[in-house]
Parts: structure tokens; C-alpha cells; sequence
């Protein structure tokens, strides 16, 4: 083409070509992402020292001078042993169950069938709600309005008759006996069932044109957003008893629980509205100009898309809440992380590196729940993108 | 796509015109000495309009002179504070169920489409009659269908808005406001948010809506789609009405200085 024409015009279709190869190719790739100038280079490079001089390291540690099988903690007493990973075996049901007494029958018994048994009371629990929540997740699944019945309404009926006991012959359990990953979840997945219907209603309460439920919605929002959790617990368990009758006692659990859902449903009003603000008039305009009313609208036009939004922000909410279920240790309550902290007491285990090997333990065990929302979020984030970003 | 043409210039089709005659009874929307004040500012003063069934009335006037507002007001999007606005024989007031029953009988199209992003177009189209008018789900998207073939685009009834071109979306608004039945049709600048290509194929859909006899009222400044299918052309000035004539004499002959200056501005 002659760059002086400025008259140029194409007279042949051009049509479209693959891209030249430097644009692809691991070795471009390399040269771009890695080593593009001396400064990444040796960014680069530090990078794979350190990770030279890492993972040996972690791995000696983790798996390679660990302690995996051992009667008591003689052999994670010896000098430059790993993780004792016994430790963590041998108290496991201490982990999952805290102080839940196990059946006494098949506590005799030996065998992995009679370990199950032992506390077959919340291992029921546990697979009835795998068994009720993975399908609800699984978008494709059938009978998502049975699902979420049988999950939202009798489970925790089921719940609760499995693990208090009282009737149908089973054994009373206090819930001061209940504990460990068990109370773990329990808080937490009631924490976050309750907290985001009741954020969707502060969030929509605060944005009403009916001045007494948008200021009781914001001041309520206002006043759990600006309290720490903490003290909100402690307010419920220590507080709110002596305001009772005489002869009335709350369960400690119970205003946990009331506690955990309330302040955080503070927190998801404030992320749903942020979804709320971020959708264009035009789409309660259309909502309303088709007869839709108030409720209807939410329901059809604006949730779907605000909540669909702030997805990110909903489980950040629900990965705060679900890891500050540790702290109702400090009311008493037995979660997951007390009973490992407390277990790190345990004389027969006592060793250099029993505490460090039960906080990685809890710690894991976390990043497993934590992990699993966050990716499955992103899923659903995908799955409910519908059209072009612009 | 039919092969009329509608540039600017057109003569109106006169066997076209005899189709589409108002009633001369039947009233569709009467305002009477309507203000609207946005906060302090007065938006809207002293607006009369009677709009007849069958009629079709195109709102023209300066950016900021209220035509969207008065048009917004008749669906209640807008609330006046003076003066009545009746719409199918209902009174817009303060009762809920008044402005419930006045949206289920008037359509709206939006300048920006406002599809419900997260729907299909199908979706789209079915989900006020099915929740608002209870129809059966099979029965609203048969109704959806006859819909969205009358705007020409059946094939696209399973995509997302999102995945639509802007002359398509707003075809599809069209559509999901024809299901609800409406007696009445509002249109806020349809075409203004369009590429000059898509115009055509978005107005060549109201023509055909003009001739089946809706009613029809247009804020727009296509003044080819005056001349082609409005009985009365309305100008607007700082919120007020100023001027009103059949397409012809409004056009040829305006008698409003603000008129003439408007006329002269946008008719080169």
C-alpha cells in the first residue's frame, strides 16, 4: 500500500486470517508473563528459590518426618519429628462430636461399622444434610421445590429430635454436651439460611417509602453493624439472663444462634442493597408499567438480578460468618476450634508439635468449607451470566 | 420486513389512513387542568388533553419541555399533585388498585427497552400475563409467540436481551407489552436510543400497531412517523401544551413562533 495515498480504499474482501505466532506458544508465553524485563526476571527467579527452599521443607514437615500411626505420644516426642498427625487421629471424635456421648452398645464394638455407630445419632445428621444439600446446589437436579422443603422445613426438625433426644426413645442430650465440627456447622448453616431472607428484608425495609419501617430497618441495621460479635454473644449469654423471669433460662446455643443470624443479616442488608442501587430505574419502571406490584417485582424482576450481582459480596458474608462461629468458644460453647484448642492440653500427647499439628487440623478443616463456597459461587456466577457484559 | 418506505418525505398512504379512524365516542385517556411540580420546579401546567379511542397522538417538543413526564404521568410512573387524569374510565389517584388496574391496560415502551436482562425473551413476554393476569403458562406463550411473530423476530425467543441488537430489544418491548392486551399504548423516544439502521425496522412495527387500530400515544421526533399514521400532532413547551394540529397543517403551517423555531431546527 502506498502511504502517501490517502484516497486508499480496499477493492477485495480481506478475509480473516489465524493470528501470527507470536502470540501464542509456552515459550512467548514465558517470555511475557515471567521473564518480560531484568526486574521480572528476578522476581522470577527469587521466586523459585524460595519455593526450592519451601517446600522441601513443608513437606518433611507435613508428610515426610510426620508421626501418622501411634499408640500414645512417646513417638511424637522423639527429636525432629513432623506434624503428629496421631494426635489428630486419636481425638478425632473429639474434632467431629465434642462431649455427644456415644451410643453405649457399639461403643464396645469393634470396627469402622461400630465406629459409625457410636455416634450414628449426628452421623445421620450429617448425611442426611449431604444428602438434602447437594442436590439443592446441583442446579440441575429434579424436584427443587421437594428439596428445599424437605431441607429448609423437616431437617432441622429431624435435627433437632436426632441430637436433643427426648423422645422416640432416644437418650436427652443438653446442647451443652453437643460440640466440635458438629456445633461448627450448625452455626454456621443456620447462620447463613436465616441471615440472607432477613437481609433481603432490612435491605428492602430500608429503601421503603414508609418512613416507619425505613427508619426501624435502618436503625436496626445501624445498631448490629457498629456492635462486635463479641460482644453480642456475650450480651446474649451473660446479659440477657438476668433481664429473664427467675426460672427462665435461654439456652446457651440458642442465643448464639439468635445472635450470629441477627448480626449478620445487618451485614447481608447492606451488601443486598448495594445490589438494589446498582440496578437501573428503568427496571422498575418496566416491572411497574406491566401491572407487577410491589412484591412481585422484587421477587421476579429486581432480586433475581440484584442478589445475582452481589453474589461476591454474599458469600464473603457468608465465609465471615461461618469462620466467626469460633468465637462463641469464648460463651462456653465447644466448636470445632475449642476442642482442638482444648485437646492441645491432652498429657498422653503432649509433644513439641501436638498444638501446631490440631490448629493446622482446624485451620484445614475451615479452608475445606471456605474453599467449597467460594468456588461454588463462582459456579453460579457463570451459570447466571446471561448475555454480553458491556 | 416490509418494503415501505418512511423517509421523511413520504406521502401518507391514503387507503392506509381510512383503516385506521378514531373513535369519535369513545374517550381512551382525558386530562383536565393537570399540574406536576418535580419538587419546586413545575413540569407540567395546566395540560387538557382528551385522547380518543383508535387515536394516535405524537408528543413532539424541545428536550425538557415535559412530553416523557405527561406521557409517564398517564401510567402513574410520574404522580401529578392538581388536576385528573382518567385513563379507560378510571381515575388516577392515590388508590393502588386504581393505578394497578390503569397498568394492566396500558402498555409503555421505553427510549432504553428496559428488557428484563436475567429473562429470556420469551420469559419476557410471559411474565406479566401468567403473575398479573394469572393466564396459563401454555396459553401466554402461545399469545407470546402470535406476539413476537406480529414484531418478527419468533427465532429469538429462547436468547437473552442481552444477546440482541437494540432494534431487536426494543421489537421484543414492544412485544412483551402487546401481551398484556393493553387498550392503550405509550411510547417514551422508542427510536432515540437506535442506530439509524434499526429505526426502520422498529417503526415499521408501530405503523403496523397504528393500522390495527391501537391507541396510541408517541413521544418521538420521527416526523416521517407523524405524518404516515398520527391523527394529532402535539408541541410542547416548557411544560405546557402550545400547539396541536393534524400532521399536514402542523407541519406546513404552524402557528406557534416556538413551533416554527423547533420545526425549523429539526426539518432541514
Amino acid at each position: 500500500m502506498n502511504t502517501q495515498d490517502l484516497a486508499y480504499v480496499r477493492t477485495k474482501f480481506e478475509p480473516a486470517r489465524p493470528a501470527p505466532m507470536s502470540n501464542l506458544g509456552l515459550v512467548v508465553w514465558l517470555r511475557r508473563h515471567l521473564f518480560a524485563t531484568v526486574g521480572d526476571t528476578v522476581l522470577t527467579l527469587l521466586g523459585i528459590a524460595f519455593l526450592v527452599w519451601a517446600l522441601p521443607n513443608l513437606y518433611n514437615f507435613l508428610i515426610g518426618d510426620a508421626v501418622f500411626a501411634a499408640e500414645n505420644g512417646d513417638a511424637c516426642r522423639a527429636a525432629n519429628v513432623g506434624a503428629c498427625w496421631a494426635y489428630v487421629w486419636a481425638r478425632l471424635d473429639f474434632f467431629l462430636y465434642g462431649f455427644f456421648p456415644a451410643d453405649p452398645y457399639w461403643k464396645e464394638q469393634a470396627g469402622l461399622f461400630a465406629e459409625f455407630m457410636a455416634q450414628w445419632r449426628v452421623n445421620l445428621v450429617f448425611f442426611i444434610g449431604l444428602a438434602l444439600v447437594v442436590p439443592l446446589l446441583w442446579p440441575s437436579a429434579p424436584f427443587k421445590v421437594v428439596n428445599a422443603a424437605l431441607f429448609f422445613i423437616v431437617y432441622p426438625v429431624v435435627v433437632f429430635y436426632l441430637l436433643a433426644g427426648g423422645a422416640f426413645g432416644l437418650e436427652k442430650v443438653p446442647t451443652e454436651k453437643w460440640g466440635g465440627l458438629t456445633i461448627t456447622l450448625i452455626i454456621g448453616l443456620v447462620g447463613i439460611v436465616t441471615s440472607l431472607p432477613l437481609g433481603i428484608l432490612l435491605a428492602l425495609g430500608r429503601q421503603s417509602r414508609l418512613p416507619a419501617i425505613k427508619y426501624l430497618s435502618t436503625g436496626f441495621i445501624e445498631l448490629w453493624r457498629a456492635v462486635p460479635l463479641i460482644t453480642v454473644l456475650f450480651m446474649a449469654s451473660v446479659m440477657l439472663p438476668l433481664f429473664m423471669p427467675s426460672g427462665v433460662t435461654i439456652d446457651k446455643l440458642l442465643s448464639a444462634l439468635v445472635g450470629i443470624a441477627l448480626f449478620n443479616s445487618a451485614y447481608m442488608a447492606e451488601v443486598v442493597r448495594g445490589g438494589l442501587q446498582a440496578l437501573p430505574r428503568g427496571q422498575y419502571e418496566a416491572a411497574s408499567s406491566l401491572g407487577l406490584n410491589y412484591w412481585k417485582s422484587m421477587f421476579f424482576i429486581i432480586l433475581p438480578q440484584a442478589l445475582k450481582h452481589v453474589i461476591p459480596g454474599i458469600v464473603n458474608t457468608f465465609i465471615a460468618l461461618f469462620k466467626d462461629t469460633s468465637l462463641v468458644s469464648i460463651i462456653g460453647i465447644f466448636d470445632l476450634l475449642k476442642t482442638v484448642q482444648s485437646s492441645t492440653a491432652d498429657l498422653d500427647w503432649t509433644a513439641p508439635t501436638q498444638a501446631i499439628t490440631g490448629y493446622i487440623f482446624a485451620a484445614a478443616v475451615f479452608w475445606i468449607f471456605c474453599f467449597s463456597m467460594s468456588r461454588y459461587s463462582i459456579f453460579m456466577e457463570n451459570r447466571l451470566h446471561t448475555g454480553h457484559k458491556r | 420486513m416490509s418494503n415501505d418506505t418512511l423517509t421523511p418525505d413520504a406521502a401518507p398512504q391514503k387507503n392506509d389512513r381510512t383503516k385506521m379512524v378514531a373513535s369519535e365516542t369513545e374517550v381512551a385517556i382525558e386530562i383536565v387542568d393537570m399540574h406536576k411540580w418535580f419538587g419546586d420546579f413545575h413540569v407540567l401546567r395546566d395540560i387538557n388533553l382528551k385522547v380518543m379511542k383508535g387515536e394516535r397522538i405524537v408528543i413532539a417538543g424541545p428536550s425538557g419541555s415535559g412530553k416523557s413526564t405527561l406521557i409517564r404521568c398517564i401510567n402513574r410512573l410520574e404522580e401529578h399533585q392538581e388536576g385528573q387524569i382518567i385513563v379507560d374510565g378510571i381515575e388516577l389517584t392515590g388508590d393502588l388498585k386504581a393505578v394497578d388496574e390503569v397498568r394492566r391496560e396500558v402498555g409503555m415502551v421505553f427510549q432504553h427497552f428496559n428488557l428484563f436482562p436475567h429473562l429470556t425473551i420469551l420469559q419476557n413476554c410471559t411474565l406479566a400475563p401468567i403473575w398479573v393476569r394469572g393466564t396459563p403458562k401454555a396459553e401466554a406463550e402461545k399469545t407470546a409467540m402470535h406476539y413476537l411473530e406480529t414484531v418478527k423476530i419468533p427465532e429469538q425467543a429462547n436468547k437473552f436481551p442481552g444477546q440482541l441488537s437494540g432494534g431487536q430489544q426494543q421489537r421484543v418491548a414492544i412485544a412483551r407489552s402487546l401481551c398484556m392486551n393493553p387498550k392503550i399504548m405509550l411510547f417514551d423516544e422508542p427510536t432515540s436510543a437506535l442506530d439509524p439502521e434499526m429505526i426502520k425496522e422498529v417503526l415499521d412495527v408501530m405503523v403496523k400497531l397504528a393500522e390495527d387500530g391501537m391507541t396510541m400515544l408517541v413521544v418521538s421526533h420521527e416526523m416521517g412517523f407523524a405524518r404516515q399514521v398520527a391523527n394529532r400532532v402535539i408541541f410542547m413547551d416548557q411544560g405546557q401544551i402550545v400547539e396541536q394540529n393534524e400532521p399536514e397543517k402542523f407541519f406546513h403551517n404552524p402557528q406557534h413562533e416556538r413551533t416554527k423555531l423547533f420545526l425549523s431546527q429539526i426539518l432541514h
